[in-house]
């Protein structure tokens, strides 16, 4: 599982309807800075359009199947 | 005033006939933390906030437009050329009956948009917090959109929109640092 992921676990019943489901949330780079530092490492223009952002450290990628569960 | 680029701010690629997406897409064209909501929450907040972050509030909130024109293209690319029985099968016949296949402002659930998803409160911290919290929870919509298609396309221009999201959150947070100010003075009252 990516870095940016946190599994978590919920209580199942021995009774829910459903089969347990792994669980998980994004936490994205942005959350590990109050403010971003100047300097940061940029990616190539074409590149920068084809991430969202100039910076890789900024990132965030988001797979569905990297998604606990879904 | 604004000078307009007849272009999308990143491409929209429609691969698979799924009219279905169209109405969860949606959310994002009228719902409570769509774009549309977000252009005129930043840009109207803009006059009451100090002189500093003014211009974040401008940039972003025009952002937010060329993000609605994106979600415009998917929504229209997927029911142009559906026919009724198609719009039927993929539960639009309640946005067909009211609209054909014109786009409208209203969340994927069919609830008009109203401006009461949207806060101006003068008190600039009290404004800022709003606008994270609005682009997290955009965020999160992009999360769960992507979630429901399969379409590679699609996904890829949902994912630079949410990762759009990240940053405009980041550069929310920045504007509450500077409006602190002080913090890394020594000042003297």
């Amino acid at each position: 599982m990516d870095r940016q992921w946190r599994p978590y676990d919920a209580y199942h019943s021995p009774l829910d309807p459903c089969p347990p489901r792994p669980k998980a949330y994004i936490v994205p780079p942005n959350q590990m800075m109050v403010t971003q530092s100047p300097g940061m490492k940029q990616y190539a223009p074409f590149d920068a359009l084809k991430h969202g952002t100039l910076w890789p450290d900024l990132y965030s990628p988001y797979d569905p199947p990297t998604r606990g569960g879904r | 005033m604004w000078i307009y680029e007849k272009k999308l701010q990143y491409p929209v690629k429609v691969s698979k006939c799924d009219p279905k997406l169209a109405k969860f897409l949606i959310e994002q064209y009228g719902g409570a933390d769509g774009e549309l909501a977000a252009a005129l929450r930043y840009l109207n907040q803009r006059y009451t906030i100090p002189d500093k972050v003014i211009g974040l509030l401008t940039d972003i909130g025009t952002e937010e437009f060329a993000h609605l024109e994106m979600i415009a293209t998917m929504v229209y690319k997927l029911t142009k050329d559906a026919s009724v029985e198609q719009l039927k099968a993929a539960g639009f016949e309640g946005h067909f009956a009211d609209h054909d296949r014109a786009l409208f402002y209203h969340n994927a659930a069919g609830n008009p948009f109203t401006v009461t998803y949207i806060q101006a409160k003068g008190d600039p911290i009290a404004d800022l917090y709003e606008d994270i919290a609005a682009e997290e929870k955009a965020r999160a919509t992009y999360q769960w959109l992507i979630d429901m298609t399969d379409d590679v396309d699609i996904q890829d221009s949902l994912k630079f929109l949410r990762e759009r999201e990240v940053i405009h959150s980041l550069r929310f947070r920045e504007a509450v640092e500077m409006l602190k100010e002080y913090q890394e003075q020594k000042k003297v009252f």
